[in-house]
């Protein structure tokens, strides 16, 4: 029980499947307040993004013809293979929510997880082509070969742009495991009470959303 | 410490419940737009690439708002919440194009310190 009591979500002292007490407020309108808030946060994370593909737009515009022959330098089978691992853990975390709603917890889990396993692909097959670049002397923060110096615009914004997506997609996959598989673990989630699965999934289907306009951008258009 | 007292409200079911098999069509949907911007990526159209590649990005995240994220459930104030800020980002991205085009750009940082790493000096920008 003491390594329980830890838990925001599982300690309330509430049996398994019953919403936790929040003073002032009913059940109805702490989900309701839950998830505008939710939706606020991810208004921000849009705008994080913005600047990035507002810089992207006008760098593009400058050095149209750069951008081009870098482009041709990202790999588009890894990339669109990562855009389907995307696709279907979001596709796996939208199913959680409804296995919450109808109160299977392990459905929960089952979905969750594979959400987490996708991350753990995307974040693979990412780190293999960052290697790729490294080993051609395509470096982030340190500067680029002079066969690359050229790219330096678009390299330097496809590291920071993926690099943030990346740390999006570890906080996501630390997200779903904590606020969505280790509650339904101990049971607690029912049509009662999915709150952390369906705001866990708007998370993760943000990192998903993101990715499908930085898939075509970075890889296939340039 | 039972807590028996029930919130009958008329309504027991919080948000809305969407069967599977409706994600799975939308799964469907978004991976065979996926290998349809793939293909037409290969097509040289021009400029029109990117016009083309940016609407099948924004079917799939319509996609992905509406159905996954139960966006065409929700009260008018979340959806106002989800449009605000791509009103902003239009904004931002109208703003600069209509300002920076139009300034002298001096030459990029450390341009000067690379000249032997880059032969070709990186355009330096005067339009007016």
């Amino acid at each position: 029980m003491s390594s329980v009591a830890v838990h925001p979500i599982v300690d309330h002292n509430v049996p398994p499947g019953e919403p936790p007490h929040i003073h002032h407020m009913d059940t109805p309108t702490a989900y309701g307040a839950a998830k505008l808030g939710m939706w606020l946060f991810l208004a921000t994370e849009i705008l994080l993004f913005a600047v990035m593909f507002c810089s992207f737009a006008i760098m593009r515009y400058y050095h149209l013809a750069e951008f081009h022959d870098a482009s041709k330098n990202l790999n588009v089978w890894l990339g669109g293979l990562n855009t389907a691992v995307l696709l279907f853990s979001s596709f796996t975390a939208a199913v959680a929510v409804t296995k919450a709603q109808k109160g299977d917890n392990k459905g929960v889990v089952r979905n969750f997880g594979i959400s987490v396993a996708c991350g753990l692909i995307f974040l693979i097959i990412k780190s293999i082509e960052y290697s790729g670049k490294a080993h051609h002397g395509m470096f982030p923060f340190f500067g680029y070969n002079s066969n690359f110096y050229e790219f330096k615009n678009f390299l330097g914004l496809y590291y920071c742009m993926t690099g943030l997506h990346a740390l999006h997609v570890i906080i996501g996959m630390a997200v779903m495991y904590w606020y969505g598989i280790r509650p339904a673990l101990h049971n607690r989630f029912s049509g009662k009470y999915f709150t952390p699965v369906e705001l866990g999934a708007l998370y993760w289907h943000l990192v998903d959303l993101i990715w499908i306009y930085l898939f075509p951008l970075l890889y296939l258009v340039g | 410490m039972a807590h028996s007292h029930s919130h009958s409200h008329g309504h027991d079911e919080l948000g809305h419940v969407v069967p599977e098999s409706t994600f799975l069509k939308i799964l469907v949907a978004l991976l065979v737009l996926t290998v349809v911007t793939v293909l037409a990526a290969q097509v040289d159209l021009g400029k029109w690439n990117i016009v083309g590649a940016l609407f099948i990005a924004t079917v799939k995240a319509t996609l992905v708002i509406a159905v996954f994220m139960h966006g065409k459930y929700e009260n008018k104030i979340i959806i106002t919440y989800m449009i605000i800020p791509f009103i902003l980002l239009a904004v931002m991205i109208l703003g600069v194009f209509t300002d920076d085009p139009f300034r002298a750009h001096p030459l990029p940082f450390g341009a000067e310190a690379s000249q032997e790493a880059a032969p070709v000096a990186p355009k330096a920008h005067a339009h007016h």
